[in-house]
C-alpha cells in the first residue's frame, strides 16, 4: 500500500461526496426539488442553504437531484466511448489492412460533421430520454477516444516485443488487452478524466441549448440555464452548479493524475 | 511518401463527398422545411405553398442533391434559400472571421501549452509541476460560459476595459480587430490549453521511461537538454493529435463563444441556418467543417508517420 | 385625462399633430383655450429635440437568415429596420389613436365597405424618386395578390381590389370594416419603390433612415435620409442595429455603454439592473400576453370542465410574480385587456381556486391519465418556470398535468397550432376585431385554440361593421364573457415590454402596441 498524496486524497473526498449524494439524494436532500416553497432568488439562509431558484425551490435540493443526473449521464456516456473506442482502436491497429482502414474512414467521417449539428440533428428528431442522451454523447465521443487510442497504439504496435508476440501466434484479443493496452494505459488514463469531464460539460452544454433532461428535473447545466441572468449579479443560483461542475471535474482530474503516476510506477519507472 | 499524401487526399475528397450526403439527408429528415421556418408563425398556406415553389422545395430531395453537387463541382455554392444573399461571399467573410479568431487562439495556445507541458515534467512533483497542473485544471473544469461571462463582466462591466462584444465590421484595421478579439481569444486559450498540455506532459512522461532516455542520461545530457532533444520528438504522435483536435475544434466549435460575444464568426451563422433548414448554406458551411477537419487529420497523421522512423518504413 | 393631454400636446410639440386640432381635443375634454396654450408651450420647450450622434441599439431576435424584404419580417430587428428606413401609411399612437403617415388622410364610404386613403404628396425615396400613388397600390398588391409570402397576407386578405384614384388609393373590401386603417399600420406594409416587385429587399424606402451596411445576422447600419419628409423625427446622424441574441451578453453590453438601446431585458434582474448608473429599465404595459392553449375540439380538452379545471387551477399571480418578477399584469383568459379601445372593465377576474378546479376536475369525469402540457424556452421568456409552477397548482388540485419538453428548433411549426395543450405567446393587435379575427374566429387562419362558437362569430362580424361605438362596445364585451368561459385560452399573464436605453437618451414613450416604442425606438429618441 502506497501513500496517497494530498491533491489525489482530497480529490478521492470531493468526488466520494458528490458519488455519495448522488446515489442517497432522496434521504438526504431537505426538500422536493420540485416543489415550489418561497420567493425567487432567495439568499443564502438556515432553511435554504442556497438560498432558492429562479422559481423558488430550494437550491441545494436541486443540486443533489441535479448532481444525480448529471453524474449518472456523464459516466455511463463515458464508459461507452471509452469501452468501444479503445476497443475498436486496439482491434484496428492489431488488425491492420482494411479493418483499419475503413474503421478509421468512418470515424473520420463522423468527427467530420461538427458534433453540435449532429446532437443537434439526432435530438430533435428522437425523444430526448436519459438512455438516448447517454448513447448519442457516447457515440460522439466514441470518435475522439478512437482516434487518440489508435495514436497511441500505432506506435505501440510496432515495438518489437508485439511482433514477438504475434510471432508467437498469440490472438489478436490476447494482443490487445495483453501487449497495447498496459502499455498505452497512462495516456488514456489521464484521457479518460478529461473525458470525463468533457461529458459533464458537454451535458451541461446541451441541457444549456434546451435538448437536455426535461423538466421538472435538471442536470447542473439545466440549472445554470435556468438561472443563467443571475449570473452577473452574483446570484448563487447561477454560480453555484457552475462551482459544482468545476469542483467535480477537478476532483476526477486529481484522481486520473494521482492513477497516471501509480501505473507509470508500476511499469518500472523510476521517478514513480 | 508523396504516394502516401495523394492516397489521403483521395480519400478525404471521397470523405467529403459522404459528408454532404450525410449532411444533406440529415437536414432532410428534420421535421420542417426553409419555407415555414422563413414565414415562421405567421405563415398562412398561400403564403407557405408559394414560397415553397419560389424556393424549389417542391422536387424530390435526391434531384436536389445532385443539381446542389453538381454546382459545388462548378465552383457555384449558390444563394442561399432564406434570404438570397450569395453563400460564397457570405461564407468567405464568415470563414475569415472564424480563422482569425482561430489563428490568434492557436497561435497563442499551443506554443504556451507544449512550453508548459515540458516545463511540467522538467519540474515534476515539484511546485511548478503542481501549479501548471492546478491552474489548467481549474479552467478546463469550468464552462466556457461561465468562463466568458465571468471575464465578460470584470473586464468590460466592472473596470470597463474593452467592450464586451466582439463587433467586427469592414472599415476596422488590424489593431482594431485585434482589441475587438481579445475578450473571446482569452476564453478560448483556457478552455484549449490544458488539454493539450495535459497530453504533452503525460505523453513525454511515458517516453521518460524507455531505456534510451537512461542511455542519455548516463551520457551526461541535462534533463531539460533530454526532454527537448530526446524526449519530446519520440512522444510526438500524441501531442499533434490532439493539438490537431483542438486546432479543428478552433474553427468548428467555438458556438458558444461566438454567442457569449456575438462575434459573427461560422458556428452562429451554421446554427442560425440549421434552424431555419436552409440547405445550401449548411450544406456549403458543412463541407468546409468537413474539409478542416479532414486536412487536420490528414496533418496529423503523416506528422506521425514522419515522426516515427518504424513508421515511415513499414515491413 | 391629463395624461391624455400630455400625449396630446407631446405630439404637437413633435409635430405629428397640428396646433389646431390639440385645441380642439383639449376643449373636448374641458380645459380652457388658456391652459391648453400653456401646456402646449411647456411641452415645446421639454422636448426639443437634439440632433446628432451616433446611436447604437442591441435588439435580439434576428439572425444571419435575415433579409431586409419586409414582407418576411417575423422578428424585432427586421421590425427596427423597417422602421428606420420605411413608413407605412398610417401608424397607431400609443393612445389608440391614428397617425396619418405617407396617406394624408383617409376616409371610410358606403358604411366602411370602401376606403379612401389620400396620399402624401413630393415624399422621396432613398434613391432619390418621388414616390407616387402606383407605388403604395403595387406595395399593397404585392402583400396581397396569389403568390404573396407576404406575413401581412392574412390580414389583408378583407380586401378586395386596390386601385389608383387620383391622388388617392381606393380600397374595396369584401365586407364592411370600421377598423380597417388599423390594419394600414402593420409593419410589413412599408411603402417600397415600384412596391418591391423586383427588389423587395434592398431596403430603400421613405423612412429617416438610409441604410448603408446590411451584415445578416451582426449588424446593419444607417445614416439620416436628409430628404426625409417629416423633420420631427430621425434625430441620430447615424445609427446601428446590432444583433445581440444573448440577453447576458446584451444587458452587459448596455450597461458597458457599448450600445444604447436593448430589447427584452429580462425580468428577473431588470430591478438589479436598473441599479447600475447610466442604464434606464422602460417598463411598457402592453397587449402581449404569455399563455397556454387547449384545442377546444380535442379530447380531454373539448370537456368544458376539464378547461375551467385547469383555467381556476392556474395561480395567475404568483406567475405575475415570478415569471415576470412584477413586471405584468394578470389575465382574464381573454387575449385583450384595458389597454384596447372599448374594452370592459366589468368582466370579472377569474381567481385562482383549488377548490373550484377539483370540483370541475371531478365533474369533467376525467379518467386521471396524465395532461401532457407541451412547452419550450421559445413559446416565450419563462415558459418552462411557467409550465413547473402550472404543474405544481394542478397537483395541489389533483389535476394529473404532465410537462413534455419541445425542442426550441421548430417548436411553432410542429408543436404550436399543433399538439393540443402548448405554451405559446401573442404580440397583441391594435384592436379587439383584429386580435379577435386573427384567432379566435373559427375560420381565422391562427385559430390555435379552434374557437368554433357560431354565437361568437355572429357578434364578431356585426361589431366589425358596426360604426356605433356604445353598441361596439356591448357587443365586444358579450364576446368577452362568452371568450372567457367557453373559450380554450389560458392566459394567466400580460407581461410588460421591458427596454432598457442609456440614461442620455430622451425622447422615450412608452407605447402599448409593441416593444422598443412599437419600433420606433432609433426614429423618435435623441440624445439629451
Amino acid at each position: 500500500m502506497m501513500r496517497i498524496p494530498l491533491s489525489a486524497l482530497i480529490g478521492l473526498f470531493f468526488t466520494g461526496l458528490f458519488f455519495l449524494s448522488a446515489i442517497f439524494a432522496p434521504w438526504i436532500a431537505p426538500y422536493d426539488p420540485s416543489a415550489i416553497i418561497g420567493d425567487f432568488w432567495e439568499p443564502i439562509s438556515w432553511e435554504h442553504w442556497l438560498g432558492t431558484d429562479n422559481i423558488g425551490r430550494d437550491l441545494l435540493s436541486r443540486m443533489i437531484y441535479g448532481g444525480r443526473t448529471t453524474i449518472f449521464v456523464a459516466a455511463a456516456a463515458t464508459v461507452i466511448s471509452f469501452t468501444l473506442g479503445t476497443t475498436l482502436a486496439f482491434s484496428a491497429v492489431v488488425i491492420g489492412g482494411w479493418v483499419d482502414m475503413v474503421l478509421s474512414r468512418f470515424i473520420d467521417l463522423i468527427m467530420s460533421i461538427p458534433t453540435l449539428i449532429f446532437a443537434l440533428v439526432v435530438l430533435s428528431v428522437v425523444p430526448v430520454t436519459i438512455p438516448v442522451l447517454i448513447l448519442v454523447m457516447g457515440l460522439l465521443d466514441l470518435t475522439r477516444v478512437f482516434r487518440l487510442a489508435r495514436a497511441v497504439s500505432v506506435d505501440i504496435n510496432v515495438m518489437d516485443y508485439v511482433e514477438a508476440a504475434k510471432l508467437r501466434g498469440e490472438k489478436t484479443m490476447w494482443i490487445v488487452f495483453r501487449e497495447i493496452l498496459p502499455n498505452a494505459l497512462s495516456p488514456l488514463v489521464a484521457e479518460l478524466g478529461l473525458r470525463f469531464i468533457f461529458m459533464v460539460l458537454f451535458v451541461s452544454t446541451l441541457s444549456f441549448l434546451g435538448l437536455g433532461v426535461q423538466p421538472p428535473d435538471a442536470d447542473w447545466g439545466g440549472i445554470v440555464k435556468e438561472n443563467k441572468e443571475g449570473l452577473i449579479y452574483g446570484i448563487p443560483a447561477a454560480i453555484v452548479p457552475g462551482i459544482a461542475i468545476a469542483i467535480l471535474a477537478i476532483s476526477v482530474n486529481l484522481i486520473a493524475d494521482w492513477v497516471l503516476s501509480r501505473t507509470a510506477s508500476l511499469k518500472g519507472g523510476r521517478n514513480g | 511518401m508523396i504516394k502516401l499524401v495523394i492516397q489521403r487526399l483521395a480519400l478525404g475528397c471521397l470523405l467529403l463527398l459522404a459528408a454532404s450526403a450525410l449532411i444533406f439527408f440529415g437536414i432532410e429528415i428534420l421535421p420542417g422545411d426553409a419555407a415555414q421556418a422563413v414565414l415562421g408563425r405567421s405563415a398562412t398556406a398561400e403564403a407557405l405553398a408559394n414560397l415553397r415553389a419560389e424556393m424549389g422545395l417542391g422536387r424530390p430531395a435526391i434531384v436536389r442533391y445532385f443539381e446542389w453537387l453538381g454546382g459545388v463541382v462548378r465552383g457555384d455554392l449558390g444563394v442561399a434559400l432564406t434570404n438570397g444573399v450569395d453563400i460564397t461571399s457570405a461564407l468567405a467573410d464568415r470563414f475569415s472571421k472564424t480563422l482569425f479568431l482561430a489563428f490568434w487562439a492557436a497561435l497563442i495556445s499551443v506554443p504556451l501549452a507544449i512550453f508548459l507541458g515540458l516545463l511540467a515534467v522538467r519540474f515534476r512533483d515539484r511546485w511548478p509541476d503542481k501549479m501548471i497542473s492546478a491552474i489548467t485544471l481549474t479552467l478546463i473544469s469550468v464552462p466556457e460560459f461561465i468562463v466568458g461571462y465571468v471575464i465578460m463582466f470584470f473586464v468590460a462591466v466592472k473596470w470597463q476595459l474593452l467592450n464586451p462584444l466582439s463587433i467586427v465590421t469592414a472599415n476596422m484595421g488590424v489593431f482594431e480587430r485585434l482589441e475587438a478579439i481579445l475578450l473571446p481569444v482569452l476564453v478560448l486559450t483556457f478552455v484549449v490549453l490544458a488539454q493539450m498540455m495535459r497530453m504533452t506532459r503525460a505523453a513525454i512522461l511515458n517516453v521518460m521511461e524507455s531505456a534510451y532516455i537512461e542511455t542519455a542520461e548516463l551520457k551526461g545530457l541535462s534533463r531539460f537538454e533530454i526532454i527537448a532533444r530526446h524526449a519530446f520528438p519520440n512522444s510526438i504522435a500524441p501531442v499533434v493529435n490532439v493539438v490537431m483536435l483542438n486546432m479543428a475544434y478552433l474553427i468548428v466549435g467555438v458556438v458558444v463563444v461566438e454567442v457569449v460575444f456575438n462575434y459573427p464568426g461560422m458556428g452562429q451563422y451554421l446554427v442560425d441556418h440549421v434552424t431555419k433548414r436552409d440547405v445550401p448554406v449548411v450544406q456549403a458551411a458543412g463541407l468546409i467543417f468537413a474539409a478542416v477537419y479532414i486536412l487536420f487529420n490528414m496533418f496529423a497523421d503523416i506528422i506521425s508517420i514522419l515522426a516515427n522512423p518504424r513508421l515511415r518504413h513499414p515491413k | 385625462m391629463s395624461k391624455e393631454l400630455d400625449h396630446y400636446s407631446n405630439e404637437v410639440a413633435k409635430g405629428r399633430m397640428s396646433r389646431r386640432d390639440f385645441m380642439g381635443r383639449a376643449t373636448a375634454l374641458g380645459v380652457s383655450a388658456v391652459v391648453a396654450e400653456s401646456m402646449l408651450a411647456t411641452s415645446a420647450q421639454a422636448s426639443t429635440p437634439n440632433k446628432g450622434g451616433h446611436f447604437s441599439m442591441g435588439i435580439s431576435g434576428g439572425e444571419s437568415t435575415a433579409s431586409l424584404d419586409p414582407a418576411t419580417v417575423t422578428n424585432d430587428v427586421g421590425q427596427s429596420a423597417g422602421r428606420m428606413t420605411g413608413d407605412t401609411l398610417v401608424n397607431v399612437n400609443a393612445d389608440g389613436t391614428i397617425d396619418p403617415r405617407l396617406a394624408e388622410s383617409f376616409e371610410p364610404s358606403e358604411g366602411g365597405l370602401v376606403w379612401t386613403f389620400k396620399i402624401r404628396q413630393g415624399v422621396k425615396f432613398h434613391n432619390g424618386n418621388t414616390m407616387t400613388v402606383d407605388d403604395v397600390v403595387k406595395t399593397l398588391q404585392r402583400h396581397s395578390n396569389e403568390d404573396s409570402q407576404s406575413g401581412a397576407l392574412g390580414i389583408m386578405r378583407g380586401i378586395s381590389t386596390i386601385e389608383a384614384d387620383g391622388d388617392s388609393v381606393k380600397l374595396t373590401l369584401t365586407s364592411a370594416n370600421a377598423d380597417l386603417p388599423y390594419l394600414m399600420s402593420d409593419y410589413h406594409l412599408v411603402i417600397q419603390p415600384d412596391g418591391g416587385m423586383n427588389t423587395p429587399a434592398d431596403g430603400i424606402g421613405t423612412g429617416p433612415y438610409r441604410i448603408t451596411s446590411e451584415e445578416p445576422g451582426v449588424r446593419y447600419a444607417f445614416e439620416r435620409f436628409e430628404d426625409h419628409w417629416d423633420p420631427s423625427v430621425g434625430h441620430y446622424d447615424t445609427a446601428e442595429i446590432l444583433f445581440i441574441n444573448d440577453e447576458t451578453s446584451r444587458t452587459a453590453a448596455l450597461q458597458s455603454g457599448q450600445v444604447h438601446f436593448i430589447n427584452r431585458v429580462p425580468p428577473r434582474t431588470a430591478g438589479l439592473f436598473n441599479r447600475a448608473p447610466n442604464v434606464e429599465v422602460r417598463a411598457t404595459a402592453g397587449k402581449g400576453h404569455y399563455v397556454f392553449i387547449m384545442h377546444t375540439d380535442t379530447a380531454p380538452f373539448d370537456n368544458k370542465d376539464l378547461r375551467l379545471a385547469l383555467k381556476y387551477a392556474i395561480n395567475r399571480e404568483e406567475m405575475v410574480e415570478k415569471v415576470l418578477a412584477g413586471y405584468g399584469e394578470i389575465g382574464n383568459d381573454l387575449p385583450v385587456n384595458e389597454t384596447y379601445p372599448l374594452f370592459d372593465t366589468e368582466i370579472p377576474q377569474r381567481e385562482h381556486s383549488l377548490e373550484m378546479a377539483r370540483q370541475h376536475y371531478e365533474a369533467s369525469g376525467h379518467d386521471g391519465s396524465p395532461i401532457i402540457l407541451s412547452a419550450s424556452e421559445v413559446a416565450f421568456p419563462g415558459a418552462m418556470d411557467a409550465a413547473a409552477l402550472f404543474q405544481q397548482s394542478c397537483q395541489a388540485a389533483g389535476i394529473p398535468l404532465e410537462i413534455q419538453r419541445e425542442p426550441s428548433d421548430g417548436y411553432w411549426s410542429e408543436v404550436w397550432n399543433v399538439k393540443p395543450f402548448c405554451a405559446s405567446y401573442w404580440g397583441g393587435r391594435p384592436v379587439q376585431d383584429q386580435m379577435y379575427s386573427v384567432a379566435y374566429l373559427s375560420s381565422a387562419d391562427w385559430n390555435d385554440t379552434r374557437f368554433s362558437s357560431p354565437e361568437f362569430d355572429a357578434l364578431l362580424i356585426e361589431a366589425r361593421a358596426e360604426l356605433d361605438l356604445e353598441r361596439r362596445f356591448e357587443l365586444y364585451s358579450q364576446m368577452g364573457y362568452l371568450l372567457r368561459e367557453d373559450g380554450g385560452l389560458i392566459n394567466p399573464m400580460f407581461n410588460q415590454f421591458l427596454d432598457g436605453t442609456s440614461a442620455n437618451v430622451a425622447g422615450w414613450e412608452n407605447d402599448p402596441n409593441g416593444s422598443m416604442m412599437n419600433g420606433f425606438v432609433g426614429v423618435r429618441t435623441w440624445f439629451s
